[in-house]
């Protein structure tokens, strides 16, 4: 009896190597945008291994948190490098989380039947900023601490609740070490639950199978391949073919990020911010604070909401609103068709309104408020919320294009 | 009945005419290159921000071993009196800068440390405080919070001035509670201002230039190369993984191209199954 | 129905083959390359280093049968100055002894020889019992004692019993397999020791 065998009465390793690798079968005409799955899970399997070896020398302890992030850039060998493929890596990983949902945006691939996958995508990005969140305080630099200080303090517009629940968050009146020791607990658990929400999405997935750049059910195409007489016509195997294509992205990927780690790992600031080189400070605020890059378009609308009523608390609302209402895309769209090669120019030009506001706010969210900017922000809050709240209307409006029967590359 | 393959492929190509041309990738360039260039101009913006517009370009080189040993100099004898830098170890340092570790423990070394000892002072916190009214900053990561430019403008920058407590003030620094250490070396020199009118009436003090009271130990020219050196030594203190990371990276990058041309062979190949 | 499936003809399976080992094999180098900064973190660190680093030791005010603890590398170092008439008795003991003549590398060159040490008189050993690591205790007296009838001076190990002679030597007949550890050291000065560095000894 051969080992296989032993396993497979025990354990379903081929069956699972078919079905999911060597059997499942990918409809052909992948292009460049579906790369970021793979890499995304790369990046996840990074910062966990990462993570892992800094948590080795870091220390939760405000006294000692500072110094033990510069022992393990100095003293701990290899230790920079560590560090540097760590903060790269949160950077990129939500590039490639952007540009992955960006894929969904454009191919539809969140629509019937496919609803659970983006679902269970938008809880995995959710978990992800909170995650990136909690690690940014943890080198405990001035924008760590002062960033911290604004984000938990949001909470405390909510009426009634709210200051009794913002000091909840931090277990002190302010930021101190007891957050930090909680955001660390909370850092190192989340990747962890990270992982099994991408099982989900990925079971959910090959439940239904993978979407394309023509939004065509592959399943309900014609039958027969070169590989089996009941796959879809228009499917290729998993393995070896995307596999080796993904290897191919995955080491494009790579050639990007170990290019940032070793040349440019503060990236201009945006990545590693100059004033979190100096210790936090309770006593002294930087000039000027902004979040990470990837969250400043949020952090864009919620200032650009003024106070109403005598509360602020509707530009949290909104900041909260941008993200929840990516949850509902699957209902909003009612275009006949999925891809947006077959979409009419009213979805094509709202999504590029889209994308223009998105990146406009972050920009935004970077900059000091005031004057111009602020107007700005509001004009560009405005036309991000249309293009979901109005998508009902317009995508039905919208004149599509035939859709052909058959992938057509 | 089940089509051929053959047929399949044939059907395939002919629609392949007739199809839509998938343009979408081309218009979204336009948004990334938009992205692309936002950020860069919020990295200028960054790099602009507090200049003054007396900060001057300085070369800094963390090849030129020869201006980094004698920034080195300078830290330890001038700025080390008040100034820790903590992160930094002495062997380190010796290792980096190719200082022999007995000149190092013989020369550079006042605190009574031992080779393998972080780079601190025996100025107390306490004692600083008292001094200065703040503490001095522990100057291990200076580098990195402040740019080049900024340092080397710092150094040279210190006047004269009764208003303040110490006697000094700084162009780059306004009221900065550090007097000047080095004006045994530099000289003192006082800031010469002029008045300026702006559009709305206003007067208002502006810069025009320094003016040597009395000499230092250096002309300018070699108080600027001093300052140079020293600059260069706190950016290379900042992270002295820079030293080394540079060349890892072309050798990581080297190794990606070789390993992305055996991938896209692979693909190729494998890719061929599929018209 | 044999034409749907590939027609392996085709296919060049030897330039297939090539090139997956060939892509394999770089990648796995690149996994390796990874993993050597990533393995090497958990190494001793600059400051781990730095605190083992070698030790001064002043033995001018260490009088006979005296013995000085220092730390090194966070472990026990014993400096004892022996008298001569101790130094005498090494000798009678060798027939109770496991490895008298020092055979085993538990010290240094310089350290092999009946006194295991530099200068005769003076012993350095690391204070951790080779059996499993407590730390003996300095036992000078000599004649009956409660673990020995006949003690010519030593060390005892109370966590398994284990005894070793004034030269770090071990008994036989007790759990402990060899001798104590003579670190490398050197004398600066006639006063003055380093422990943890014998550089310009061993050179």
């Amino acid at each position: 009896m051969s080992f296989m065998t032993w396993l497979d009465d025990r354990f379903p390793a081929t069956k699972v190597t078919r079905e999911h690798l060597t059997e499942y079968y990918a409809p052909k005409n992948f292009n460049f945008w579906y790369f970021f799955g793979s890499l995304a899970l790369m990046v996840l399997v990074l910062q966990i291994v990462t993570g892992v070896l800094l948590a080795m020398n870091y220390k939760p302890d405000v006294e000692l948190a500072f110094a033990s992030v510069e022992y393990i850039m100095r003293d701990v060998w290899g230790g920079w490098f560590i560090r540097y493929m760590h903060s790269t890596g949160a950077s990129l990983f939500f590039v490639v989380i952007y540009l992955h949902m960006f894929r969904g945006l454009l191919y539809g691939s969140y629509r019937k039947p496919r609803e659970l996958i983006w679902l269970f995508g938008m809880v995995i990005f959710l978990a992800m900023m909170a995650s990136a969140f909690f690690g940014y305080l943890l080198p405990w630099g001035q924008m760590s601490f002062w960033g911290a200080q604004v984000i938990v303090n949001l909470f405390e517009t909510l009426p009634f609740v709210g200051s009794a629940l913002s000091e909840w968050i931090r277990g002190d009146y302010v930021i101190s070490d007891a957050t930090l020791n909680r955001f660390y607990a909370f850092h190192y658990l989340i990747p962890f639950i990270l992982v099994g929400l991408v099982f989900l999405h990925i079971v959910a997935l090959h439940k239904v199978g993978s979407n394309n750049p023509d939004g065509i059910e592959i399943k309900n195409g014609p039958k027969g391949n070169k590989w089996s007489a009941d796959a879809p016509a228009d499917g290729i195997p998993f393995h070896p073919y995307y596999t080796v294509k993904d290897i191919m992205g995955t080491v494009v990927f790579m050639a990007i990020f170990f290019a940032i780690v070793f040349f440019v790992p503060e990236m201009g600031g945006y990545f590693l911010e100059q004033p979190n080189y100096e210790p936090a400070n309770p006593l002294k605020t930087p000039d000027h604070i902004a979040p990470v890059w990837y969250f400043t378009p949020y952090y864009a609308i919620l200032r650009a909401i003024p106070s109403a009523f005598g509360t602020q608390v509707w530009g949290v609302l909104a900041m909260f609103a941008s993200i929840a209402v990516f949850f509902f895309l699957p209902w909003l769209d009612r275009s006949p068709v999925k891809s947006i090669r077959y979409k009419g120019w009213i979805f094509k030009s709202w999504l590029a309104v889209f994308v223009v506001s998105f990146v406009i706010l972050g920009y935004l969210g970077t900059q000091p408020p005031g004057g111009s900017r602020t107007l700005l922000a509001q004009i560009f809050t405005a036309s991000y919320f249309a293009f979901f709240l109005l998508m009902p209307i317009y995508s039905k409006m919208d004149k599509t294009k035939p859709v052909p029967e058959r992938i057509t590359e | 009945m089940k089509k051929s393959p053959g047929a399949i492929f044939r059907e395939r190509s002919e629609f392949a005419r007739t199809r839509i041309r998938d343009d979408t990738r081309k218009k979204l360039i336009l948004p990334l290159v938009l992205m692309m260039a936002l950020m860069t101009s919020g990295i200028s913006a960054f790099a602009a921000e507090e200049s003054n517009g007396i900060l001057e370009p300085v070369e800094v080189s963390l090849r030129d071993k020869v201006s980094l040993q004698n920034g080195a100099k300078l830290f330890v004898n001038y700025c080390m009196s008040c100034h820790s830098a903590k992160f930094m170890r002495y062997n380190r340092m010796a290792a980096d800068l190719e200082i022999p570790e007995q000149l190092v423990e013989s020369n550079m070394i006042f605190t009574g440390g031992k080779i393998g000892d972080a780079m601190t002072t025996t100025l107390s916190k306490e004692a600083g405080e008292q001094w200065f009214g703040v503490s001095p900053p522990d100057l291990s990561l200076i580098g990195k919070l402040r740019d080049p430019e900024w340092l080397y403008g710092y150094l040279r920058s210190f006047y004269i001035d009764d208003s303040t407590k110490t006697g000094w003030n700084n162009l780059v620094f306004p009221n900065v509670a550090m007097p000047h250490v080095l004006y045994e070396l530099q000289g003192i020199q006082k800031a010469i201002f002029t008045s300026m009118t702006d559009q709305n009436g206003n007067s208002r003090e502006v810069f025009d230039s320094f003016e040597l009271v009395s000499a230092g130990k250096m002309n300018a020219d070699e108080y600027d190369h001093a300052m140079r050196d020293l600059t260069n030594f706190l950016y290379y203190m900042g992270e002295p993984a820079r030293m080394v990371r540079i060349k890892y990276g072309i050798w990581t990058m080297l190794f990606l191209v070789v390993l992305g041309v055996l991938a896209f062979l692979l693909k190729k190949e494998y890719w061929r199954d599929i018209d | 129905m044999t034409d749907r499936h590939m027609d392996y003809k085709q296919v060049d399976h030897k330039r297939r083959r090539l090139l997956t080992i060939a892509t394999s094999g770089v990648g796995l180098a690149g996994v390796v390359g990874l993993a050597i900064p990533f393995a090497g973190s958990m190494s001793p660190s600059e400051k781990a280093k730095a605190a083992g680093a070698p030790v001064e030791v002043d033995i001018s005010k260490l009088e006979s049968g005296q013995q000085l603890i220092v730390k090194w590398r966070g472990k026990p170092v014993w400096v004892i100055r022996r008298s001569r008439e101790s130094l005498e008795m090494l000798a009678d003991l060798n027939d109770r002894l496991l490895d008298p003549s020092s055979k085993n590398s538990q010290q240094p060159d310089y350290a092999q020889n009946i006194y295991r040490s530099i200068k005769q008189e003076v012993l350095v050993l690391v204070g951790i019992c080779t059996h499993l690591g407590c730390s003996p205790k300095y036992q000078p007296e000599i004649g009956i004692v409660p673990f020995d009838d006949d003690w010519k001076g030593g060390f005892l190990c109370a966590c398994h019993g284990s005894k070793f002679d004034l030269a770090g030597r071990v008994y036989s007949g007790v759990p402990a397999p060899s001798n104590l550890v003579v670190p490398p050291h050197q004398y600066l000065s006639d006063n003055v020791l380093l422990i943890g560095d014998d550089e310009k000894v061993s050179s």
